[in-house]
């Protein structure tokens, strides 16, 4: 096939997916970019003269470098622990690792509050302990908020730095140890540089999360302002001009962190041999093998803790648990309440739903992204690249408030369609918020195949369709499934689009949380707690399940 | 070798992954200060976990690596610094050519102006003078096995480690590194040990060549003493081509019948034979020719297959009794179907058990 038939035949591809894309991520966002000009400059002037928004931009940086920072502390040392150090206990806290990322953002912060919340277990705990007359602490403000971040956040650096530590080439190590390297040269020298991509990059899907997280300043904030919630302050105010304004305000600066952190990226990309194999060190000291156990237990219980206190809170009884170190009553009511009244169904029907229909879109638009980004050569391949990214910049607040300005009325000429008050305006939001997810993913795995099997495959015959199908899908697999596991994740908790779109009709669980919460029923709000964490459970398995059955195809296209 | 202290010796050497067997069963080797030894094998004989722990990546279930007298069995491998050149070279994809080379001295703590100087100067004595600035990724797999070279003689190890230095280089390339690498070692008087499966680099670069198989040392000795006099079968089948012909050895003589004909051959016997009974003579394709028809001493034979291989040709002679003799000859005018004659040109015939 001569190379122009060949771009022609790209073209088919790219074209749709662009034009989904520029429709969906780019089109809203521009429209807010827009609005916040209607009335020239007095959108900006209002914004730049008021202290509570310069103050909510100051807390907003303050914050995401804060959680960075905190994110890094937790994950790297704990990413280098779990693959380099063979110590007791290792398998039972790499399984509990990554359990905060399962946890949907609000579900984290609600197992927070009744944690170390001011009426919290742990505080009441530590209060009854010392027999102090106050709570030892107050959960809110900036360092509340960077708690539950560094909680929730650190899984991102210790799964990238886990990756890129398996995949590094152990050879490297040794040859510069037997170059009389030590081991703190080796970290400094070898190790941290090649690892840079990985923690670069986690260190910035950490930035981009802080950035635009809304429910941990939404319950923790008190009186401190971030961008994300005065967003849906100045919404609700009916000050659509300011919200605009803070919404490009958070979204340029999020995005210029995206260029700036993708272009430190792409300067230290090497391609790192895959021949590397794990080997995990002893503990050589007494001590440290004597710590290593308490240690890890310790963390454990940390990770595993606001998992168990919601399933704690969904058997406690509403209404019951005041003053008390643990709620005093239990029952099965919140759950049997669930389970009967119907009204009380249609919550999770909707998330379920609305999750289904997301993830199938991300995956087709997504699978075919990748392959046009890795395996084929087109002029506008720079713009898919960056259109599959923005979404990642664009804190899920500026997605609601762009989705809810541009497709709300029907206008041919516009190419706008009313979807805000329909049910298809969540599902599009879950959809838009997991393309980064899902195409970076199934990029990756493409990456690592050998190129010259698509070349090998046309050229013993096989159909475009065939070498889709037996050549690129297999290889694009596991990130694929990985991909769609943790857009699928996301969809089901979502919460931060969710409260700028949502109608009484298509209201996702985490509303229906909310809303339990602000009644003071915090079983039931537990309960639902539970519900969410069950379906990121099933979600789960569903993918090792997927995984499991495409094993056999990965193991030929990937040596 | 010389009288002299070995340099690094390698003492009963063992490690296991698995309880049924071990990779590396109790390997003594000793060798001396400039010498180049080559580690032969088939895979997973054992040789690359013999190298690792000689390196220190391996830590010996049993036995002792020496140096100068020193036990340093438990020293990391940042402690002996034997500089190892991997088989896939493994240089710092993050650092340039220079740098690289310059990793070591690096590490020592060496000024920046003199490792690089020091660099450069190494980078020249492999041929790649002016290359410092370059990528890694800008090099060839030539190239890029003499930067791995020049870095890990750069910190002037007392022993140089190679893993299959040759085996990602083309059969010209292969041809001509190893006789640079050859030379470069020599002219810089440096030990090493190296590790290959291809007993023609081991021999165009080792002065003496280490057989294992199944994680044992079958014989160490020069390439001549290997191809010459083979300690065993295993070391027969394994270096060089050979036909295997039982007889009856009887002091300095072995005694083989090939057809009706007892012909008696001079023997070279390994040295744990009996020196009476059974045994079986190693004959070697280039200790056979043809010979004139009815010739003394000669096997008449059909030509089965003729192979051109340059310089010689190589035969083989079907002659009775079912047995095939592998023949290298420089006459060209014999072709297969051909009744020819065969003797043995060179004697004495190494004899095993």
């Amino acid at each position: 096939m001569s190379q122009r038939a060949d771009e022609k035949g790209t073209w088919l591809f790219a074209l749709p997916v662009l034009l989904v894309l520029l429709w969906t991520v780019v089109y809203p966002n521009a429209s807010i970019i827009v609005g916040s000009f209607e009335h020239g400059l007095r959108s900006w002037r209002q914004f730049a003269s008021s202290p509570t928004d310069i103050e909510a931009l100051r807390t907003t940086l303050i914050i995401s470098v804060g959680s960075v920072i905190a994110s890094v502390a937790v994950g790297l040392p704990l990413a280098f622990l779990l693959t380099r150090v063979e110590f007791r206990g290792r398998r039972i806290l790499s399984a509990v690792a990554t359990l905060p990322a399962a946890l949907p953002p609000l579900v984290g912060v609600v197992a927070f509050l009744f944690l170390y919340g001011e009426s919290g277990v742990v505080t009441r705990g530590v209060q009854a302990l010392l027999g102090l007359d106050h709570a030892p602490w107050t959960l809110n403000g900036a360092g509340a908020i960077i708690f539950v971040h560094a909680y929730t956040m650190y899984v991102y650096v210790f799964l990238f730095v886990s990756a890129g530590l398996e995949r590094l080439d152990t050879s490297l190590d040794e040859a510069a140890a037997g170059l009389g390297a030590s081991r703190s040269f080796r970290l400094r020298r070898v190790t941290l540089p090649l690892l840079t991509p990985a923690i670069a990059g986690s260190m910035l899907l950490v930035f981009m999360s802080a950035l635009g997280s809304f429910s941990a300043p939404y319950i923790f904030g008190g009186g401190l302002r971030v961008l994300s919630t005065q967003i849906v302050a100045s919404k609700l105010n009916g000050a659509m001009g300011l919200a605009y304004v803070e919404t490009t305000v958070l979204a340029v600066g999020a995005i210029a962190a995206l260029i700036l952190l993708r272009w430190f990226e792409r300067r230290r990309t090497y391609a790192v041999s895959s021949k590397g194999s794990v080997v995990r060190t002893r503990l050589h000291s007494r001590s440290a093998r004597a710590l290593a156990p308490i240690a890890g237990v310790i963390l454990v219980v940390i990770l595993v803790l606001p998992h168990a206190m919601v399933v704690l809170v969904a058997f406690a009884r509403d209404g019951t648990w005041t003053t008390q170190v643990l709620p005093p009553e239990y029952t099965f009511d919140n759950f049997r309440r669930l389970a009967t009244n119907s009204d009380l169904w249609v919550p999770i029907w909707n998330s379920v739903s609305m999750t289904a229909i997301a993830t199938v879109l991300d995956i087709v638009v997504c699978l075919l992204a990748a392959y046009l980004l890795v395996l084929r050569r087109f002029r506008m391949r720079w713009l898919l690249a960056t259109l599959v990214a923005l979404p990642w910049a664009i804190p899920g607040t500026a997605i609601g408030l762009g989705l809810a300005s541009t497709f709300d009325r029907t206008s041919l000429a516009g190419a706008r369609v009313l979807l805000v008050g329909t049910f298809w305006i969540l599902p599009l939001a879950y959809f838009v918020r997991g393309v980064p997810l899902v195409s970076s993913a199934t990029e990756g795995s493409l990456r690592q195949m050998d190129p010259s099997l698509e070349d090998a495959a046309r050229g013993l015959g096989a159909s475009w369709w065939l070498t889709m199908r037996r050549v690129v899908l297999p290889a694009s697999r596991p990130g694929l499934v990985a991909g769609a596991m943790l857009a699928a994740i996301a969809a089901v908790g979502e919460f931060v689009a969710s409260i700028v779109l949502f109608t009484q009709a298509n209201r996702p669980i985490s509303m229906e949380i909310l809303s339990q919460l602000r009644n003071f029923a915090f079983g039931t709000a537990a309960a639902f707690s539970v519900v969410l964490i069950a379906l990121v459970l099933a979600i789960t398995l569903i993918a090792r399940w997927a995984e499991g059955r495409w094993s056999r195809a990965e193991a030929v296209v990937i040596q | 070798m010389s009288g002299a202290t070995p340099h690094l010796v390698l003492d009963r050497l063992t490690r296991r992954f698995s309880e049924a067997r071990a990779a590396v069963d109790a390997v003594s080797l000793e060798i001396a200060a400039g010498e180049l030894v080559a580690l032969i094998g088939a895979s997973g004989s054992g040789k690359t976990t013999t190298l690792r722990m000689v390196a220190g990546y391996e830590i010996p279930d049993g036995g002792a690596v020496v140096l100068d007298g020193r036990d340093i069995t438990s020293l990391p491998p940042q402690r002996r610094q034997f500089g190892m050149v991997f088989q896939h070279y493994a240089l710092f994809p993050h650092l340039t050519v220079g740098q690289n080379v310059a990793f070591g001295l690096e590490a020592r703590g060496v000024a920046r102006s003199e490792r690089m100087s020091r660099a450069a100067e190494a980078l020249a004595g492999v041929g790649l003078a002016d290359a410092e600035g370059r990528a890694i990724q800008s090099l060839s797999g030539g190239e890029q096995q003499r930067v791995a070279l020049a870095r890990a003689l750069i910190i002037e190890p007392p022993v140089l480690l190679l893993d299959e230095p040759l085996s990602n280089l083309d059969p010209t390339l292969r041809r001509s590194t190893r006789e640079e690498l050859r030379s470069t070692l020599r002219r810089l008087g440096v030990t090493a040990l190296f590790v290959t499966h291809d007993q023609e680099d081991a021999f165009a670069v080792a002065d003496r060549v280490a057989l294992l198989a199944a994680g044992r040392l079958l014989q160490v000795g020069t390439a001549e003493a290997l191809y010459d006099r083979p300690a065993n079968r295993d070391v027969a089948a394994f270096i060089g081509r050979s036909t295997l012909v039982p007889g009856t050895l009887d002091g300095d003589r072995i005694a083989i019948q090939l057809g009706g004909d007892l012909r008696t051959l001079r023997a070279a016997p390994a040295p744990d034979l009996p020196s009476r009974g059974p045994a079986t003579a190693v004959l070697r394709p280039d200790a056979l020719g043809f010979s004139p028809p009815n010739g003394p001493d000669a096997w008449p034979g059909v030509v089965q297959e003729r192979r051109f291989a340059g310089a010689l040709l190589a035969y083989r002679v079907g002659v009775a009794g079912d047995v095939d003799l592998e023949l290298h000859s420089t006459v060209r005018d014999v072709q297969p179907g051909d009744t020819v004659w065969v003797r043995v040109t060179r004697e004495p015939v190494a004899v095993v058990a």
